[in-house]
């Protein structure tokens, strides 16, 4: 099947400083895949060279056969850090419709399917009655869910998340997953960056990450209590279906770090 | 009744003042509007006070002020971003940089040059009351290019205000709308600094956009309301300098600054009432 995602011994990072290195990938149409780690692992700075916001600092990398950067219509970016001014005067639904703007010419009117597409997004996020409140009037959780919808509207081939469930409640994760379950089975790919290993395991995919790729593969070959503990510094261990913390790393003064 | 019309009506440069006035407003609503939004302040405030060296020295070789401002703008940009590429200070520092660095400059060169004390007055506090049908031309030009450039680019504007991340990702060359954008508010502080005057052209800039922002749940009437502002504080403060021989300039701003704080406060009686 062709790639969507195709990369062969790619380094990340910024100014030709290496952040993440070894990277090898083959993301294919209705595939996930979860980069987990921790605080500058490389998570976000990967995800960012994908999006074609970051230039590759080795190694080479295809988006939808192209540069990242070049197809930028078919590609949704969440991301993880937003500047947006609180006195930015828009109502959600003028948010969402942004998603759509580069899917018509510059002075071009709102197609219906358009309309259709965000009316379907906030449905979809269970925000259609937000829909005429003002953004800057949000929660920082019903914020994430107009980005998710944001998402949705695009109706893109990639999907790249960066911390999707970040600041959302229980019900929001839930309707998160529901959404991604669904845009999987369009035919998009994803992939998303995460600390949280329960949203991990819905993916097909686990790349787990700590400055290099520690183990990639399905959730059950990779969530293993020694890569857990090499990736975060924790060990982890299942019981049941649950992950629970069993061991933790520190830093000893002769600078001898294990667990205990 | 006569007292609010008969100044304009009766006296030439009193209606060309108005005239240039709402010229600027429009000018400054437009471009104001995504001063507030994309948090450009400190960059539009310094570029008012960077002109400085650029008009002084064009005035001492004889040329247009605005050529010189021109130039001073564009060093201030093309400035601002070679001291944050080449070091790692963030860009408010870069600004703050340069923004003393060619104040101090343009002081130097007036102190020095003891022709230019006449016009250093004119410089910062601008000739509101002194306008020519040629400067009414120009900002009439300058409010046009503006328009036209800003309704182009109005998508990707406010994308860049939005989330600039994700804008990129759409495919939107950020960089460049960011530089165009810093260019409109460069042309707008170049064009209106002969009228409102270089210190005050940034009052203009801020004030009634900023009032926009208070009232509106969209960009494009936020930047209605701007012009809105930017055009009654013209007239009243126009009125208040022929009646009161206050600065023309200043009596200008202070009104546009006087709506702002009066919608702020209503807006909070408001809200409270409301509850």
């Amino acid at each position: 099947m062709s790639a969507v995602v195709s990369a062969r011994r790619l380094t990340v990072g910024y100014d030709g400083r290496a952040v993440l290195g070894g990277i090898d990938a083959h993301v294919t149409p209705g595939a996930a895949v979860a980069l987990v780690g921790s605080n500058g692992s490389g998570k976000s700075t990967l995800l960012k060279t994908v999006a074609g916001l970051v230039e590759p600092v080795d190694g080479v990398i295809e988006v939808l056969g192209a540069l990242p950067g070049r197809c930028g219509r078919d590609v949704a970016y969440l991301s993880q850090h937003r500047t947006t001014a609180l006195a930015l005067p828009l109502r959600v639904i003028d948010v969402v419709r942004t998603a759509r703007f580069d899917q018509r010419g510059r002075f071009a009117r709102r197609t219906d399917e358009d309309d259709r597409l965000v009316a379907g997004a906030l449905e979809r996020l269970e925000i259609a009655d937000l829909a005429e409140r003002s953004y800057a009037s949000l929660s920082g959780g019903q914020r994430q869910r107009v980005h998710l919808a944001q998402i949705v509207a695009r109706r893109a081939a990639l999907l790249l998340l960066d911390e999707p469930t970040a600041s959302l409640d229980a019900p929001g994760r839930a309707i998160y997953l529901e959404v991604l379950r669904d845009e999987l089975r369009r035919g998009a790919a994803v992939i998303t960056a995460t600390h949280d290993l329960g949203e991990a395991t819905e993916c097909d995919r686990i790349m787990l990450l700590a400055r290099r790729v520690v183990a990639d593969g399905p959730p059950a070959d990779v969530l293993t209590p020694d890569n857990l503990l090499e990736t975060f510094g924790l060990g982890l261990t299942k019981v049941g279906d649950r992950l629970v913390v069993t061991e933790h790393l520190h830093d000893h003064r002769d600078g001898d770090a294990h667990p205990h | 009744m006569n007292d609010l019309v008969d100044p304009f009506v009766e006296n030439v440069f009193m209606l060309r003042s108005l005239g240039i006035g709402v010229l600027v407003s429009l000018c400054c609503a437009i471009v104001g509007t995504y001063v507030v939004l994309r948090g450009l302040a400190f960059i539009g405030d310094a570029l008012a006070h960077g002109v400085l060296p650029g008009v002084a020295i064009a005035v001492i070789l004889g040329l247009p002020a605005v050529a010189g401002a021109a130039v001073g703008a564009a060093v201030m940009i093309g400035g601002v971003g070679l001291v944050t590429r080449r070091s790692r200070l963030s860009g408010d520092s870069a600004i703050g940089l340069l923004f003393v660095g060619l104040l101090a400059l343009g002081v130097l060169i007036v102190s020095a040059a003891d022709s230019l004390t006449g016009d250093l007055e004119a410089i910062l506090f601008g000739e509101f009351l002194g306008t020519s049908i040629g400067d009414i031309w120009f900002q009439a030009v300058t409010t046009f290019v503006v328009a036209a450039v800003a309704a182009w680019s109005a998508r990707p504007f406010l994308l860049l205000c939005l989330d600039p991340d994700q804008a990129a990702a759409m495919g939107y060359r950020v960089a460049v709308h960011h530089r165009v954008m810093l260019v409109l508010v460069a042309a707008t502080i170049v064009a209106s600094f002969q009228t409102v005057g270089a210190l005050l052209v940034f009052g203009m800039l801020l004030a009634p956009a900023g009032t926009g922002a208070l009232v509106t749940r969209r960009v494009g009437s936020m930047m209605v309301v701007a012009a809105v502002v930017g055009v009654l504080s013209t007239y009243l403060g126009l009125l208040a300098s022929y009646h009161f021989s206050w600065a023309a300039s200043a009596a200008v701003v202070m009104m546009a600054v006087g709506i702002f704080f009066a919608v702020l406060i209503a807006n909070g009686i408001a809200e409270r009432v409301r509850r």
